[in-house]
């Protein structure tokens, strides 16, 4: 049994208009997304900006109603309102993608932090600022500033008290959404360095989504390329880098920036071929409506959404 | 006629904290010349956005001294209405945090007509809305007519990003500062953001202030790239001599981070990011995450010095840094 199975996610957002104001179209947000998860590993996620990856991350964690599909963790399905328990809610977490908004601007850091685990353990006033400070100082943010209000910091330094949060019940699943694009590279090494460690302290599990190929490569044992609410590619991180199939995919690979000047030309020609082939097979890859076709297995553990034939 | 647009000269941004004010852009002079791009990286809290805003002159709050020169106007004493004339004209910035920086309550089409109505109050009704979703398309927004319509909550992270983008580059800004303009845009459309930035400065000769966190974009875009660290400029250089050399202990260790093939743990700076209350103010600021280094090596008061044409680095210790496992330094590309 998958630790987390998704079965063909559906999330469409309504667009009202008309005088009336009704539901006269919908967003497909998500649209038909199947996977699993084993527990421990690291999925990355990634893919145009728009495509649905936060919406697929939120309707997991239960943020988002879905409008159809399943989603079972260890075997229990949580779209099933009457299952949908305290348990669930602890064990999957969420970082957000942007610092600035994630964070309450009106709390202290102190209760920032600690409100998951006013939640879900009792502990003491002194007992709980303890946790908070530990945690902190996990995440390297000053442990004096629990008193502080969010705007006395840093996007960084915000971001990292987010993760502090995510972290403070020990959850079994982190939906990671872009958790290390707000900060430099050294603190960004310094999140990911902690991310793995309490990985396998706490067989923690990650859906990582990100822009940052550089950074999925690092983390990640599996990675899912999304286009327009859809999956375009599914493999190893290996399958992905190296033997790209989807031609989104490999306009992706090809997009990432080099970080030797030096380059710079050989990226442009490399761009330009890998845009021309996009361009040329562009109705191969995608229907009439601009989607992608159903995934094939081409490898034990590759997929494709590949053209149709015939 | 000289080539420089921006001329900052020793400006010092301070934030009250308490009873006391503290310099979060503590002494800074630099120059931006027409038709190029400098590179802005730094620590997180190293002041890159604090000096962006000083530029705009948007801070509320702050203590500013000093003086920039934008078109030898100096905007530290600008009039309010002025100011107002050239932001979002002669200046504008793309800002980091799209959210607050977009009106929740109106729709997109029309924060992005205000900005255009704002400087050019010819433009009639039918001309603001065909510009605009001529600008939704140029920063890759699909189906921009639904766009219009529709309200900063029901937008992707990274399309309120290219909202904010569109809205920047709607009136062609000779300068545009743009605070992490790519990092919520997937690679592919942080290319065709790119090459906007690119066109820009091709079509007007356009100054820009690229800050960014990804070195890789520093690398494809930038003419210069300097260092900040707590609120200082440690080092400055055109962008392949800064890559190719890099002198200050900081930019090293920085370099040092980005993960690089077959690496399990990355490089992380030792030590705590010093709050703004917190930074040292005399000597090496930097000296106390790397304290390996002999104190003998700091000088007392470090000062940015040219080591070759155009590649300045603060103080003389960066002759004697290593790094503590002695492991040589990741490749990444650096050669
Ligand atoms: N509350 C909402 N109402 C209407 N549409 C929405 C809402 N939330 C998201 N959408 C739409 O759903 C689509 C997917 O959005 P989502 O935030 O999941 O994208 P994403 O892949 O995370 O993008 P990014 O990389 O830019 O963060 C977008 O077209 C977005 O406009
Ligand atoms: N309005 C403010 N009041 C008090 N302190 C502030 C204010 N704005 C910024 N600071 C402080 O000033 C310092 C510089 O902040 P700034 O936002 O410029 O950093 P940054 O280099 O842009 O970082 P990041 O890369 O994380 O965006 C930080 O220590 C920050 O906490
Ligand atoms: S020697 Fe200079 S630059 Fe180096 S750490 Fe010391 S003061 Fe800083
Ligand atoms: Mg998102
Ligand atoms: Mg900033």
């Amino acid at each position: 049994m998958a630790f987390l199975e998704v079965q063909d996610l559906q999330v469409y957002f309504p667009i009202k208009g008309g005088i009336f104001n009704r539901t006269v179209d919908h967003i497909k947000a998500v649209d038909g997304v199947s996977f699993e998860m084993e527990q421990g590993k690291t999925y990355g996620l990634v893919g145009e900006s728009g495509s649905g990856k936060s919406t697929t991350g939120r309707a997991i964690i239960g943020l988002e109603d879905i409008t159809s599909g399943k989603i079972l963790f260890d075997g229990k399905d949580i779209t099933d309102k009457k299952t949908k328990n305290k348990a669930f809610r602890k064990d999957v977490q969420m970082i957000f993608q942007d610092p600035y908004s994630s964070l309450n601007p009106r709390k202290r850091v102190l209760d920032i932090v600690a409100e998951p685990l006013r939640n879900f353990e009792k502990l003491s006033k002194q007992e709980e600022r303890k946790r908070v400070q530990e945690l902190l100082d996990i995440v390297n943010v000053s442990p004096d500033s629990i008193f502080k209000y969010p705007h006395e910091f840093s996007g960084g330094q915000r971001q990292r008290i987010g993760v502090a949060r995510a972290i403070a019940l020990k959850p079994k699943l982190i939906i990671a959404d872009e958790p290390v694009s707000a900060l430099d590279v050294s603190v960004q090494a310094q999140v990911l360095n902690f991310l793995k460690e309490i990985q396998s302290e706490l067989n923690l599990t990650y859906l990582f989504i990100s822009h940052d190929l550089g950074i999925v490569k690092h983390m990640c044992d599996n990675i899912s390329i999304m286009y327009k609410g859809r999956y375009v590619e599914q493999g190893s991180t290996a399958d992905i880098f190296e033997n790209p199939q989807h031609i989104y995919t490999k306009r992706l690979i090809a997009a990432i920036p080099d970080i030797d000047p030096k380059n710079r030309e050989k990226q442009f020609h490399n761009r330009q071929k890998v845009l021309e082939e996009y361009t040329q097979s562009y109705n191969d890859f995608f229907d009439q409506d601009g989607l992608a076709f159903q995934l094939k297995s081409i490898s034990d553990t590759h997929r494709v959404a590949l053209p149709q034939k015939g | 006629m000289s080539n420089e647009l921006l001329k900052i000269k020793n400006l010092s941004t301070s934030f009250r904290i308490g009873d006391e004010y503290y310099a979060a852009v503590d002494d800074v002079t630099l120059t931006l010349n027409k038709n190029e791009v400098l590179g802005i990286v730094g620590e997180s809290g190293s002041g890159k956005s604090a000096l962006a805003f000083s530029i705009m002159r948007l801070h509320t709050r702050a203590k500013i001294e000093g003086e920039i020169l934008l078109n030898n106007q100096n905007i530290v004493k600008m009039s309010t209405s002025k100011l107002n004339k050239i932001r979002g004209d002669e200046m504008a910035m793309i800002f980091q945090d799209p959210l607050t920086a977009l009106n929740p309550l109106m729709p997109i089409g029309r924060q992005i007509e205000e900005n255009l109505f704002l400087h050019n109050k010819k433009l009639g009704q039918q001309g603001r809305k065909k510009r605009t979703i001529e600008l939704l398309n140029l920063v890759g927004i699909p189906r921009p007519e639904r766009v219009y319509e529709q309200f900063p909550h029901e937008l992707s992270g990274g399309m309120r990003q290219r909202i904010i983008i569109a809205i920047a580059i709607a009136n062609d800004p000779e300068l545009l500062i743009a605070d992490e303009p790519t990092t919520a845009l997937d690679v592919t459309i942080q290319a065709q953001i790119l090459d906007l930035v690119r066109e820009l400065k091709e079509k007007i000769h356009a100054g820009i202030i690229l800050i960014t966190h990804d070195l890789g974009v520093v690398a494809e875009m930038a003419d210069r790239v300097a260092v900040m660290y707590a609120g200082q400029i440690v080092e400055i250089a055109p962008v392949d001599k800064l890559f190719a050399n890099p002198l200050h202990p900081y930019t090293r260790s920085l370099l040092n981070s980005v993960p690089a093939e077959g690496q399990d743990r990355l490089h992380v700076i030792q030590g705590v990011v010093p709050t703004l209350k917190n930074l040292p103010r005399t000597g090496c600021r930097f000296a106390e995450r790397i304290p390996w280094i002999d104190a003998s090596h700091h000088e007392e008061h470090p000062e940015l010095h040219e080591v070759e044409s155009g590649h300045f680095v603060r103080c003389t210790c960066y002759e004697h840094f290593y790094f503590p496992d002695n492991k040589e330094e990741q490749a990444n590309g650096v050669s």
